[in-house]
C-alpha cells in the first residue's frame, strides 16, 4: 500500500510500546531508521505488503500497548503503527476513536472511570471533576464501582468497589488503589447450600491459578473423558444436553457445535465471548477470576470437538484481575501440555490467546467481536452469513459465552441426558443469576432453571431490610421489568417469554420503593444512545431520538400523547430494521417500564 | 445514461463466471426468476419494482446496508431485510410495500431528515411525500449534525451537515476503488463522522483529489466547489445544463468524461458508472483539470 504519512514521529516510549507487540522494526520500509536501512543495503527492497497486512489483527493489542504506556495515542504513534502494519493512518484513527478507553488527545496518565450505570446509580454513584462517567463496570454486587488505569512504563489497572465519594476524589488526585477482595466475594452463597453448585463449585476453594488445586477438584477429568469419547460423541452429548446459550440470546449451543464440527471449510476458529458488559451482569467475571482453568478446559474440549486449532477469549478491558488471572492460567496450562501443539499427548493442537476489549459494549455482539479482533472498528456485521459459516477471518467459527462453555464440563463428565435432567425441558441445567440492587447479599447465585424469581431473591437473603420490592429488572438494559406479581414465575426461557419477560444474561436487579423509575429508565435510554456503534441509521439516530423523547416525557411537555406514539414508532423501527441485536433490544426495557410499571403515565 | 446490472459491473481481469442457476422467488405475489447470487433489490427491480428507495447503495460498490431505507419484508424473517445486500433464496417470498415496510422507511427518512440536511439529495423529497415523513414531531431541541462547511482546498467542499454516514466515500477512497485510504469513519454512535486521521485538513491528508468520493456521495455532502458556490449564489440550474460525453485528453487510459455545462461553462465533470474503463472513477486531472478549456485568452 502506498501510505502517505504526516511528518509526526513517534517518541521512544511509543516505539518501545509498539515493538513490545510487533517485535523490532526490520527496515526503513516499515518505520525503521533510514541510515540503518542503507547500511543493510535494503533501501531498494519494499518489504511488507501482504506479509504486513496479514498482521492487522495485532492492531488492537498495539493500540493497547501505546495507550498503556503513554496514556494516549498520538499522531506520531499512529504513523509508526501505520508503517509497521501497512494500514492507513486514517483507518487506525477510525479504530482508535471507536473505543472508550483510548484517547487520541493528550491526557493525564491516571484515569478514573466511575460507573454511572444501573446498580451503581441506585447506590449513589457520583462523578467528581477529573473522572469519567463509565457504563457498567460489572461490579454490581459491590456498587458503586470505579475502574482506575495508570499508564507508564509499568502500567497498572485496578478497580475499587464500593467506592465512597472521598475515595474516588482521592483516586483522581493520584491516591493508591486499595487491594480488591478475593474473587469468591462475588459468589457469597451465605444463604445457599454449596453442595448444589455445579459451575461455581470451585470458586473460592483454592488458588485459581494453581493447576494442582484445579486438578485436585476434578480438573481436566472432562477433557480426558472427551478425548476417550472422540469429537463426534462430544458434539452429540452437547446436542443432547439441549443447552441454550447463556449470553442473552438463548440460541441452542449444540446446533452451533454441530454445524462448525461438520463444516468443510478450514480452519475453524473458537471464540469465547467474555466481553461481559450488559448492565447488571457480572457472572462471567466470577468464573474468569475464580476458576479460569474451567474455561480453558471447556474451550479445549470445544476445540477438540469442532476441529479448531486456534481459540480467542475476547475479554472486556474493564476486568483487570480477570485478564491477569486468565493469562496466568493459560501460561500454566501451556507449561503443563494442556494447551499447545500436542494437548495432553493426544495428538491435537490448540492455542489460546486473550484479546482485550477497549471499552465498547457493542463488542459483546458476536460479529462485532470478529471485527474487533481482526483490527477493524467493532461494528456488527449483517447476518447472514452466520458465524458458523463465515465468522472470524471469514472462517467457520464457534462462538460461545463464558457461562455456556463452563457448562461443557458437566455435560461431558455426566452426559447430555444427565445434564438435561436438571431444569426444565426447554431450559436445561443450572443458571448463574447476577443478583444486585436492594437485596441483603448481592452476588452471583447458581440455581437450577425453573427456580422462581422469589427463590432467587431469597437465596440472596431477600429484599434488603426495611425496603419494599417495587420492581425487578430482568436481563439488564436489554431486558425487561418484572413486578411483585411476577415473583412466582419460574425463571426459564419459555416461562419468561410467555410472561412477556426476558432472562437475558441472568440479571436480577431488585429495585425498591426509593428508586426513581423515570430516571432509571432514562439512564437505560442514555446507555443505548452512548453505546450505539453508529453504523445503521435506525440505531444511530433512533437511540438518540428515544432518549430525547424520554427527556421530554420526564418533563411532561405539551405534546404528551404524540410523544408516546413517537416512542412506539421509534421502538418499532429499532426492532424491525437495525443491523444487530443491540438495536433490536434498545427499546425493550423502556416499553416494558411503560407497560408494566406505568412509568410516564 | 442507462442504468446497468451491477452484477455485470465486473472489474477488468475478472474471469468469466460459469453460468448460474436460476432461482424462483415471489415479489409482491408475482413469480420472478433470477440468477442465483442476485440480490433481492436486483430481483425486485427486474420484476419492475423500481420504487424501492436506496441511499447507501451504489451500483459500483459492495452493499454496506447501513442506511436501512431499502428494507423489505421476507416471509419467515423476524426482522425486515435489507434488499440491497441480501441474496435471493429459492422460494423466498418478498413483500416490498406492506405497512411494516412503509413504517420502517418513513422512520429512517424521518431520522435522517431530522438530523441531517437532505435538501439536495436526489429523490428524497419525493420519498418524504410518499411515506408521510414529518420531521417536526422530533421537536426543536433535537440533536442534529449541523456544522460549518469545510473548505480546505479549491476543488471540493465537505458539508458534513448533509452526511448520512453511508460509508460510500470511505469505500470508494479505500480498497474498493481508489486505494488511497485518506478517510475513514471515526468516533462512535451519533458522533461518528467521516475524517482523515486526527480530523486533519485534506491538504495534510493522503487525499489525491480524485473526487471519486464526490461521485458516490448520495446527499451532496461532498460537492465540487463550482457547484457548491453556484448553489449558494442561487445560480445552479440543472434544467439549463447540458451533458457532453468525451474522452479525457490527459493520458492514454481513455476515461470517458461527462461534462456538465451551464451557460457555456463546465461546472462539473463525472464519468458514467457503467463505463468499462472508469466505473465512474476518475483522477484529479480528468475530474478537476478542465479550467484550460474555459480560458478564453
Amino acid at each position: 500500500m502506498d501510505l502517505k504519512l504526516s511528518s509526526h514521529t513517534p517518541t521512544d516510549a511509543e516505539v518501545d510500546a509498539i515493538e513490545s507487540v510487533l517485535g523490532p522494526t526490520r527496515s526503513s520500509w516499515h518505520g525503521g531508521d533510514r541510515t540503518d536501512a542503507e547500511q543493510h543495503g535494503d533501501h531498494h527492497v519494499a518489504r511488507g505488503g501482504h506479509d504486513l497486512r496479514t498482521q492487522r489483527h495485532r492492531l488492537l493489542p498495539v493500540l493497547h500497548a501505546v495507550n498503556d504506556r503513554v496514556g494516549w495515542i498520538s499522531r506520531g504513534a499512529i504513523n509508526h503503527i501505520a508503517a509497521r502494519l501497512d494500514v492507513a493512518p486514517a483507518d487506525i484513527h477510525g479504530v482508535a476513536t471507536f473505543y472508550g478507553l483510548f484517547s487520541v488527545t493528550e491526557r493525564p496518565t491516571r484515569q478514573v472511570h466511575v460507573c454511572i450505570d444501573l446498580a451503581c446509580r441506585i447506590a449513589g454513584a457520583d462523578v467528581p471533576d477529573g473522572a469519567h462517567p463509565s457504563p457498567c463496570l460489572g461490579l454490581c454486587e459491590r456498587a458503586p464501582a470505579v475502574f482506575v488505569t495508570d499508564a507508564g512504563e509499568r502500567p497498572s489497572q485496578g478497580v475499587l468497589a464500593p467506592a465512597t465519594p472521598v475515595q474516588v476524589r482521592d483516586l483522581v488526585a493520584g491516591g493508591r488503589l486499595p487491594d480488591e477482595p478475593a474473587p469468591q466475594a462475588a459468589t457469597p452463597q451465605v444463604h445457599h447450600d454449596r453442595s448444589s453448585l455445579v459451575l461455581l463449585r470451585r470458586v473460592g476453594v483454592g488458588d485459581p491459578t494453581s493447576i494442582h488445586a484445579y486438578r485436585s477438584h476434578d480438573g481436566y477429568l472432562a477433557l480426558r473423558r472427551a478425548i476417550e469419547m472422540g469429537p463426534e460423541a462430544v458434539v452429540r452429548e452437547v446436542v443432547e444436553s439441549n443447552i441454550m446459550g447463556r449470553g442473552g440470546a438463548a440460541f441452542p449451543a449444540g446446533r452451533k457445535w454441530h454445524t462448525v464440527a461438520h463444516h468443510p471449510v478450514r480452519p475453524h476458529y473458537l471464540v469465547c465471548n467474555a466481553d461481559e458488559s450488559e448492565p447488571g451482569t457480572f457472572k462471567d467475571r466470577a468464573i474468569l477470576e475464580g476458576d479460569p482453568f474451567s474455561l480453558i478446559e471447556a474451550m479445549t474440549i470445544a476445540a477438540f470437538a469442532t476441529g479448531c486449532e486456534q481459540g480467542y477469549v475476547y475479554l472486556r478491558g474493564e476486568y483487570p484481575r480477570a485478564k491477569q488471572t486468565l493469562r496466568r492460567a493459560i501460561e500454566v496450562a501451556t507449561e503443563h501440555g494442556l494447551l499447545g501443539d500436542d494437548v495432553m499427548g493426544a495428538g491435537f493442537s490448540f492455542h489460546l490467546d486473550v484479546f482485550i476489549g477497549a471499552g465498547a459494549y457493542i463488542c459483546g455482539e458476536e460479529t462485532a467481536i470478529f471485527n474487533s479482533i481482526e483490527g477493524f472498528r467493532g461494528e456488527p456485521r449483517n447476518k447472514p452469513p452466520f458465524p458458523v459459516d463465515a465468522g472470524l477471518f471469514g472462517k467457520p467459527t464457534l462462538i460461545n459465552n463464558v457461562e455456556t462453555l463452563a457448562n461443557v464440563l458437566p455435560i461431558v463428565l455426566h452426559g447430555g441426558e444427565a445434564f438435561a435432567a436438571t431444569g426444565t425441558s426447554g431450559s436445561t441445567g443450572t443458571k448463574l443469576f447476577c443478583v444486585s440492587g436492594s437485596v441483603t447479599t448481592p452476588g452471583v447465585y447458581e440455581l437450577p432453571f425453573g427456580a422462581t424469581l422469589r427463590q432467587v431473591i431469597d437465596t440472596a437473603g431477600g429484599v434488603a431490610d426495611g425496603h419494599r420490592l417495587r420492581a425487578v429488572l430482568l436481563g439488564g438494559a436489554a431486558g425487561s421489568f418484572a413486578t411483585p406479581d411476577d415473583l412466582d414465575v419460574p425463571l426459564t426461557f419459555e416461562d419468561l417469554r410467555a410472561a412477556g419477560l426476558t432472562l437475558g444474561s441472568g440479571v436480577v436487579m431488585v429495585l425498591d420503593e426509593h428508586v426513581d423509575l423515570v430516571e432509571f429508565v432514562h439512564r437505560i435510554a442514555a446507555f443505548f444512545r452512548d453505546e450505539s456503534c453508529g453504523q445503521c441509521v435506525p440505531c444511530r439516530v433512533g437511540t438518540v431520538r428515544q432518549e430525547e423523547v424520554l427527556q421530554r416525557l420526564e418533563h411532561r411537555g405539551p405534546a404528551f400523547d404524540d410523544d408516546r406514539q413517537l416512542l412506539a414508532d421509534i421502538g418499532r423501527v429499532l426492532r424491525d430494521s437495525s443491523i444487530c441485536g443491540f438495536g433490536h433490544s434498545a427499546h425493550g426495557a423502556i416499553e416494558s417500564a411503560i407497560a408494566k410499571l406505568g412509568v410516564f403515565s | 445514461m442507462t442504468t446497468i446490472d451491477p452484477a455485470a459491473a465486473v472489474r477488468p481481469g475478472t474471469p468469466v463466471a460459469p453460468p448460474k442457476h436460476l432461482v424462483e422467488l415471489t415479489v409482491d405475489g408475482e413469480t420472478v426468476r433470477v440468477a442465483e447470487g442476485t440480490t433481492v433489490l436486483q430481483a425486485c427491480r427486474s420484476a419492475g419494482h423500481d420504487d424501492i428507495p436506496t441511499l447507501c447503495y451504489g451500483d459500483t460498490l459492495t452493499p454496506k446496508n447501513a442506511c436501512r431505507v431499502c428494507m423489505v419484508e421476507v416471509e419467515g424473517s423476524r426482522t425486515l431485510v435489507p434488499s440491497c445486500s441480501r441474496t435471493v433464496d429459492a422460494g423466498m417470498v418478498v413483500r416490498t410495500d406492506t405497512e411494516r415496510v412503509r413504517h420502517s422507511r418513513r422512520m429512517v427518512l424521518e431520522f435522517l431528515g431530522s438530523s441531517t440536511d437532505l435538501s439536495v439529495a436526489a429523490n428524497v423529497g419525493r420519498w418524504n411525500e410518499e411515506y408521510g415523513v414529518d420531521t417536526e414531531r422530533y421537536g426543536s431541541e433535537r440533536a442534529t449534525k449541523a456544522q460549518p462547511v469545510v473548505r480546505d482546498n479549491e476543488l471540493y467542499v465537505r458539508d458534513y451537515e448533509k452526511c448520512i454516514l453511508c460509508y460510500k466515500c470511505v469505500d470508494a477512497c479505500g480498497s474498493q476503488w481508489q486505494n488511497t485510504f485518506a478517510i475513514a469513519v471515526a468516533g462512535r454512535g451519533f458522533d461518528a463522522r467521516i475524517a482523515a486521521e486526527y480530523d486533519a485538513e485534506l491538504p495534510d491528508s493522503a487525499c489525491v483529489y480524485c473526487g471519486n468520493c464526490i461521485a458516490v456521495c448520495p446527499t451532496g455532502a461532498l460537492m465540487f466547489t463550482t457547484e457548491h458556490d453556484m448553489r449558494a449564489a442561487g445560480n445552479w440550474d440543472e434544467s439549463r445544463q447540458t451533458q457532453t460525453d468525451t474522452i479525457c485528453p490527459y493520458c492514454g487510459v481513455g476515461c470517458q468524461l461527462t461534462l456538465h455545462v451551464q451557460d457555456a461553462s463546465i461546472v462539473k465533470v463525472t464519468s458514467p458508472s457503467d463505463h468499462s474503463v472508469t466505473h465512474g472513477n476518475l483522477c484529479i486531472k480528468g475530474r478537476f483539470g478542465f479550467q484550460h478549456v474555459q480560458n478564453r485568452d
